[in-house]
């Protein structure tokens, strides 16, 4: 561990502190529909758009409508995408003449980019048309996006509104997300990434002649296309589906240190700004911050372990020079690039994890385990350090209730959350929720595990490693996030419809309950604040539910981690290679 | 039973020995069905139980650790039923005494021809009417239509003093099963045989139709949640295993599988309600459901009567005040005339002032010297037309009035007198006589003492406290000071504080209030927390959902204390309990996969001895501790007025930290023992 | 069914405005302003393009610089397949491929320990960078091979190193292309 590297991650965590309450408080006027400096521009295109689609937006709707909207919308979109992707190879921009893709395929991509996972089981750079790219993936990125902003919204609004029915308007709150908060930071966000290198264009991908031939091989395909726009949304809305299979590592997608720098902001901004907005919308501006506290030291132990293990380089490695010095960045540096070392490679290892994104500048299979097993961690925790855009507020709050009602009644009251009382329906829909996870996870790792034929088969790497693999694999589709110990080869019939279903099931089964809580508290009366009202606004707070999320992590997920990562590291350190 | 009997010591040996049958009892599944979190205890423990049984035919190697592990499941669940059984069995022995009370008693109905018939009480239905005479035991709730009786009822309030009884008023409802001491009363009775307040009593005392709490209910799903979790984790650790070649026995999985589930809150969450319950009883308050004791630990706002509950329930006459041209014993002899035939403990204390102050000897007056005029309504004066004389009292205006009836306006000085003393507290008395305005009665609020204290202690938690008063707003605003009230509620009517309850609840906030009349029924049936006093009428009692049998109005306060108490007791299990489970981890998982991988020892932070040692203390530890907090359990979290920020602080680092900790001192210490003992 | 209705509508408004417009209007402006950085930044020698600066090349010939092993297409640096290893820290396969590009290198260096990212693979498997200490282990056998002083090669070396952003961001790597062709253009080998 370096100064230098260090001051990275402290320059890189106050932009993200900076950003919060700007962007947050921008994001509440939006969603409360009040005026902002960019209606003159935006808010003709949105009375078009809904005038286009017949859409009333002042209509309101109860929680079963509004998940009855979502659903139909990412039905109808994910459909759609799967059919771009059967029959791309007769469709335009499709310079490289690629062929359509095969259906388990074509479901596990349709799935993994409507759900906002992103997890790629193909290589994109010859499979994907430039068509599907941007009309297909680079869409889902935009609308699974804007999908989850609105829920966080609607999620929010149960929380501040008292007896009320309704969450709001689902496809305005989806308009909204994508004209007011997502559109214009890509098309900036994009062009600041092409000025540091990022390609985009339509062309073919080019031929470079090598300079110094090796035996058979005399040339270089250089795969191209429309890559920045693509980039953008897919940091800015934590999608992480890379326009090429080295995803954020690859050169023509995070050329420099500074678009490095960039993309790990995009994927922390919208999130961040999000408690901001919690504390705005529900008036409790404290609580937004407390939460945003929770996250952050969530942040700060995952990255100090990460760097920590990381540069500490692997010890079965002989004969190399893996310390640290002026003219090298040392540590483990199989699977990372030069221009980013380990201090960024950590850094954003971890943040794509914390956030639900699932974009990679470095392998994950490749780093020590205990460097591994932070962003594995971090998604078993279901992505709530900051998470996925609005999925990682949802998410969190869901702990909120719960750490509320484990602790709350210590006070001596029924719990109560920002006014709320927390009751049976509430834990209920809270439990549903937190079920979904580590039913999907377990389940369907643990088939695998024990399964030679299509499980075990397809890892690219033996012994506790290659559980990690399988572990890490469930929990990056069930946590929606797509990044992956990419050894495995999962581009199967059983791991594609597995981890499509679990990818679905991660997304809307969590939703639902999730809803279903939003609305039952927003039809709940609101307890004004006393000397017994549980405190949600301090750091004691922040501490609880820190201790809740890691407890309750660790508890679910201990035992298979004990037998992944964990031996791993205490074999890695006895010199045992598999 | 004297209030002695009801507090019962927790390890009173008869209720111990009932419960250590009840234990087994309670082994039926269907009886789990109710608590998951045991019920996967004792599924698991059956499983252990077939497999050893297996093991011992075919002579497997291991007889030992497995038998072992087998029995501690065993005591698992029975320990949390135990605990469960130790509850009830406190209610179960008040209720037997309660039954006594209970005994068969013929009652004497009349008939509309004015004979009376015997019938036995269960026979008797709503509406009859009774007769009970000196000696014999009222046959069952009702309410007196005829007579004044002093009435014992320490069958169910436990107080041996008498109390009187008699129709029309707030004191007409007598309980059955309690005893007429002196003369004859008629009763009609007013409800049906089963459904009397005793039969209501022994079924909450016994909680035999416990209904479980929204609270409860709430927390059970989450324990259910948690232990679908752990079975998760649990089952799908054994293809884990096997991937890395290490399966596991089924034993050493159940024993992980039984640590983790929350089994200490599991085991005791039903006994905790119990005891709540109970702790209630014990106060001579008797909850109508467990709903009403949460919402008392949830109370926002205490509406308490000025009189009786802040103030003791008799003002005192403390001072007379002449007006200008007036002596004073002129004025001390009038008001003593004037409230000789005044019953009320305001007009004997009038008397009392004069004696002691002036000298003046209480009169016997003959009836045809003096002729009374009572209190009414209307004239809201009373007072005596005696040789000539014709002397009133009464609140100011109606003095005010009175005088003017003559066409001299009262003087000035007589309202300032009345408002300087309206300002400190008191009630101004103003007696006038034959239409001239003579001075001003002073009688005094003494506020109840250490009233201050509870309500600073109430404010501490929040609670805010409104003292509710049919006095003017000046006195009230004065007693709301001396007293520390948070707000008061001045010439409160009924129907105001309907509206005062109404307006509270619609701000989210809940509401407690304690009432005896006719008029507070509804107030008491719209508050979440009405507690009725024993002494009140039928109607009140029905309306409220608790009735205190000591008819003591203070003791909202302790009511609103073990509400809390409750709610904190399960919410510090439940956190204790998750908090359990790190240690257990750590205990347990190098345990499992040492043998495969020696490396894992470097997890086994406790030192302990071997694998078995490891998971049977981790399994001994999880067992006993459900009898080490059963007396937390039963009495409670110790309840202190706090801030809820720094009870929280306070109880995250007992009951968080503390239960992260306690686990590794205790599960490395059975360690120790088990080994020294050679079990394994 | 109204909300299916809309639905369908919302999908091709939105794919419309967001899978097309958004696109290529993003690609209409960085074609204006960013021509050379939009199209990949590629060296164009005699007409025929060699490369792209921001791509890593393969390099075997001891006159070059080599690149760091790449796990890019079956022969690395495939930009047509770009991928790491994905190789565990205790996979045998990595350990044993290490220790045989640890040995080799040796071989040439003697005595000194080998910088870690010469023997590993890049994320990408087109790291167009090695680390300075990689570069200057180097320098010894390109000098040796060019017939160049050290001194001049270290030179080269030193022109062609990207140092952090603003003085902070990321690490300084050297561009392995570049110096190669800064190295053929000073002192060319004979072929």
């Amino acid at each position: 561990m370096t100064l230098n590297g260090w001051l990275q991650i402290l320059v890189f965590f106050a932009l993200i502190l900076a950003v919060t309450k700007p962007l947050g408080a921008f994001m509440a006027r939006v969603f409360n529909r009040e005026r902002t400096w960019l209606d003159p521009i935006l808010r003709p295109v949105e009375r078009l758009m809904y005038r286009l689609t017949g859409v009333d937006e002042t209509r309101e709707m109860r929680w079963t409508e509004y998940a009855l909207a979502m659903l139909l919308f990412s039905v109808v979109s994910m459909v759609v995408l799967y059919l771009l992707q059967r029959v791309q190879t007769w469709l335009p921009f499709n310079p490289q003449k690629l062929a359509n893709i095969e259906p388990s395929s074509a479901f596990n991509t349709a799935a993994s980019f409507t759900t906002n996972t992103n997890w790629q089981s193909y290589v994109p750079e010859v499979t994907m048309s430039y068509l599907t790219q941007m009309a297909g993936l680079a869409y889902q990125n935009f609308v699974s996006a804007a999908v989850g902003i609105a829920l966080a919204i609607a999620f929010i609004r149960g929380i501040a509104r008292r007896e009320r029915d309704t969450l709001g308007n689902f496809w305005v709150d989806m308009t909204r997300a994508t004209l007011w908060v997502l559109l214009p930071f890509c098309l900036v966000g994009a062009l600041l990434l092409v000025s540091q290198g990022v390609v985009q264009n339509f062309k073919p991908y080019d031929t470079a002649k090598l300079v110094d031939p090796q035996g058979q091989v005399t040339e270089q395909v250089i795969a191209q296309g429309p890559v920045a726009s693509q980039e953008a949304i897919k940091m800015w809305g934590t999608n992480g589906g890379g326009f090429f299979n080295a995803n954020s590592s690859h050169p023509f997608e995070n050329p420099t240190p500074l678009s490095n720098l960039l993309e790990m902001f995009a994927i922390f901004a919208i999130s961040a700004g999000l408690t901001y907005t919690l504390g705005k919308m529900t008036g409790a501006q404290k609580h937004g911050w407390a939460v945003f506290a929770a996250m952050a030291l969530l942040f700060w132990i995952g990255i100090a372990t990460a760097y920590w293990a990381e540069a500490k380089g692997n010890p079965i490695l002989t004969g190399v020079d893996q310390v640290a010095s002026a003219t090298q960045s040392g540590g483990n540096m199989e699977g990372k690039e030069v221009r980013f070392g380990i201090a960024n490679s950590a850094l954003f290892a971890t943040i794509t994890t914390n956030a639900s994104c699932g974009a990679v500048n470095s392998m994950h299979d490749s780093f020590t385990p205990l460097g591994g097993l932070v962003p594995l961690a971090n998604i078993m925790l279901s992505e709530v350090i900051f998470g996925g855009v609005g999925a990682g507020l949802y998410g969190i709050l869901i702990y909120v209730v719960l750490a509320v009602f484990i602790a709350g009644l210590m006070v001596g009251r029924t719990p109560e959350y920002l006014g709320k009382k927390i009751e049976a329906y509430d834990v209920k829909m809270a439990m549903l929720n937190l079920l979904i996870f580590p039913l999907t996870i377990l389940v369907f790792a643990a088939i695998s595990s024990v399964s030679p034929d299509f499980g075990t088969s397809q890892l690219n790497n033996a012994g506790p490693h290659g559980l990690s693999e399988i572990l890490y694999a469930f929990s990056s589709g069930t946590g929606n996030n797509g990044s992956a110990f990419a050894g495995i080869s999962a581009n199967t019939y059983w791991y594609n419809t597995t981890i499509g279903i679990a990818m679905l099931f991660g997304r809307f089964l969590m939703i639902i309950p999730m809803l279903a809580l939003a609305g039952n508290l927003g039809r709940k009366k609101t307890v004004p604040p006393s000397l017994g009202t549980f405190p949600v606004t301090t750091p004691l707070f922040t501490t609880l539910l820190v201790s809740v999320i890691i407890i309750v992590g660790a508890l679910t997920f201990f035992p298979a981690l004990s037998l992944g990562p964990i031996v791993e590291h205490l074999l890695m350190q006895a010199r045992q290679t598999f | 039973m004297s209030k002695a009997e009801k507090k019962l010591a927790i390890w009173n040996a008869q209720i111990v020995t009932r419960a250590l049958v009840d234990s087994f009892k309670k082994l039926n599944p269907i009886t789990m069905m109710k608590n998951p979190v045991m019920l996967v205890v004792e599924v698991g423990s059956v499983m252990t139980t077939i497999l050893l049984i297996r093991d011992m035919a075919t002579g497997a190697a291991g007889i030992g650790f497995a038998l072992q592990i087998t029995l501690w499941l065993w005591f698992t669940v029975l320990f949390a039923n135990f605990a469960e059984a130790m509850a009830e069995g406190r209610g179960k022995a008040q209720a037997d005494n309660l039954r006594k009370a209970k005994t068969e008693t013929i009652a004497r109905r009349l008939l509309p021809n004015g004979t009376t018939e015997e019938v036995p009480a269960p026979k008797l239905r709503r509406d009859d009417v009774v007769v009970v005479s000196a000696g014999e035991f009222i046959p069952g709730d009702g309410e007196i239509i005829e007579g004044v009786a002093s009435v014992d009822e320490s069958a169910i309030t436990g107080e041996s003093a008498p109390v009187i009884r008699e129709a029309g008023g707030d004191r007409s409802a007598v309980t059955g099963g309690t005893r007429v001491l002196s003369d004859q009363i008629k009763i009609r009775i007013t409800s049906n045989p089963g459904e009397t307040f005793i039969d209501r009593m022994i079924t909450l005392v016994e909680g035999a139709e416990r209904q479980k709490t929204p609270n409860e209910i709430a927390l059970n799903i989450l324990l259910a949640g948690l232990t679908i979790v752990f079975l998760l984790a649990v089952v799908t650790l054994q293809p884990f295993a096997i991937y890395s070649s290490a399966p596991q026995t089924i034993f050493v999985l159940v024993s992980l599988l039984v640590c983790l589930i929350p089994t200490t809150i599991g085991g005791l969450l039903s006994a905790i309600g119990i005891a709540g319950m109970d702790r209630l009883i014990q106060h001579n308050v008797l909850a109508m459901s467990g709903r009403a004791v949460e919402a008392a630990g949830d109370v926002n706002t205490l509406l308490l009567d000025k009189t009786g509950t802040i103030t003791l329930g008799n003002r005192q006459a403390a001072e007379f005040i002449p007006l200008h041209g007036v002596d004073q014993s002129e004025l001390a002899d009038a008001a003593q005339l004037s409230s000789l035939a005044d019953e009320t403990p305001e007009g004997r204390s009038i008397v009392v002032l004069a004696k002691e102050k002036y000298g003046l000897r209480g009169r016997e007056l003959a009836a045809h010297e003096a002729h009374f005029i009572p209190f009414t309504a209307q004239t809201r004066m009373s007072g005596i037309n005696y040789n000539g004389r014709e002397i009133r009292k009464g609140a100011v205006d109606a003095i005010e009035r009175y005088v003017s009836t003559n066409g001299t306006p009262a003087p000035k000085e007589m309202r300032e007198v009345v408002e300087r003393i309206a300002k400190s507290g008191g009630t101004p008395l103003v007696v006038a006589e034959n239409h001239r305005p003579l001075g001003i009665i002073y009688l005094k609020d003494i506020v109840k003492g250490g009233m201050k204290e509870r309500f600073d202690q109430l404010r501490a938690m929040g609670i805010r406290t409104v003292m509710i008063t049919g006095d003017n707003p000046l006195t009230a605003a004065a007693i709301a000071r001396e007293a520390g009230v948070d707000d008061f509620l001045a010439e409160a009517k009924p129907e105001d504080k309907m509206a005062l309850i109404k307006r509270e609840q619609a701000e989210g906030k809940l509401v407690a209030m304690t009432g005896d009349g006719t008029n507070d029924a509804p107030a008491l049936a719209q508050a979440d927390v009405g507690v009725a006093m024993n002494t009140g009428t039928q109607a009140a009692k029905e309306a409220g959902n608790m009735v205190d049998l000591d008819s003591n109005p203070t003791k909202l306060i302790e009511v609103v204390e073990i509400g809390k108490q409750l709610l904190m007791t399960r919410g510090a299990l439940t956190t204790f309990s998750i908090a359990n489970d790190v240690a257990k981890y750590f205990a347990i998982i190098p345990a499992m996969f040492s043998a495969a991988f020696p490396v894992l020892n470097a997890l086994n932070i406790m030192g302990l001895a071997t694998p078995q040692s490891a998971i049977l203390s981790a399994v001994i530890f999880n067992a006993l501790i459900i009898i080490a907090l059963i007396p937390l359990a039963l009495t409670g979290v110790k309840y202190r007025p706090l801030s809820a920020a720094s009870l929280l602080r306070r109880n995250l680092l007992v009951y968080g930290l503390g239960g992260v900790i306690v686990p590794f001192i205790g599960i490395k210490l059975i360690d120790v023992v088990i080994v020294a003992l050679g079990l394994a | 069914m109204k909300n299916l209705v809309t639905a369908i509508l919302m999908t091709i408004v939105t794919t419309v405005l967001l899978g097309l417009v958004y696109p290529l209007v993003v690609t209409g402006i960085a074609q204006v302003i960013f021509p050379e950085k939009a199209n990949g930044q590629l060296i164009v020698k005699d007409g025929q393009v060699i490369g792209s600066q921001l791509i890593g090349q393969p390099f075997s010939s001891p006159g070059y610089f080599r690149s760091r092993p790449s796990a890019a297409g079956a022969a690395g640096y495939d930009a047509g397949a770009s991928s790491g290893s994905n190789l565990g820290p205790t996979n045998k396969k990595l350990i044993d491929r290490v220790k045989a590009d640890v040995e080799k290198l040796q071989a040439e260096n003697p005595g000194k320990p080998i910088p870690i990212d010469l023997v590993t693979t890049s994320a990408s498997g087109l790291d167009p960078h090695i680390s300075p200490a990689a570069a200057e282990f180097q320098v010894p056998r390109v000098a040796k091979e060019r017939g160049m002083s050290e001194a001049e090669v270290r030179q080269l070396v030193q022109a062609h190193m990207q140092g952090r952003q603003f003085g902070f961001l990321g690490e300084t790597g050297v561009n392995v292309l570049e110096l190669n062709l800064a190295l053929d253009a000073r002192s060319p080998m004979k072929k």
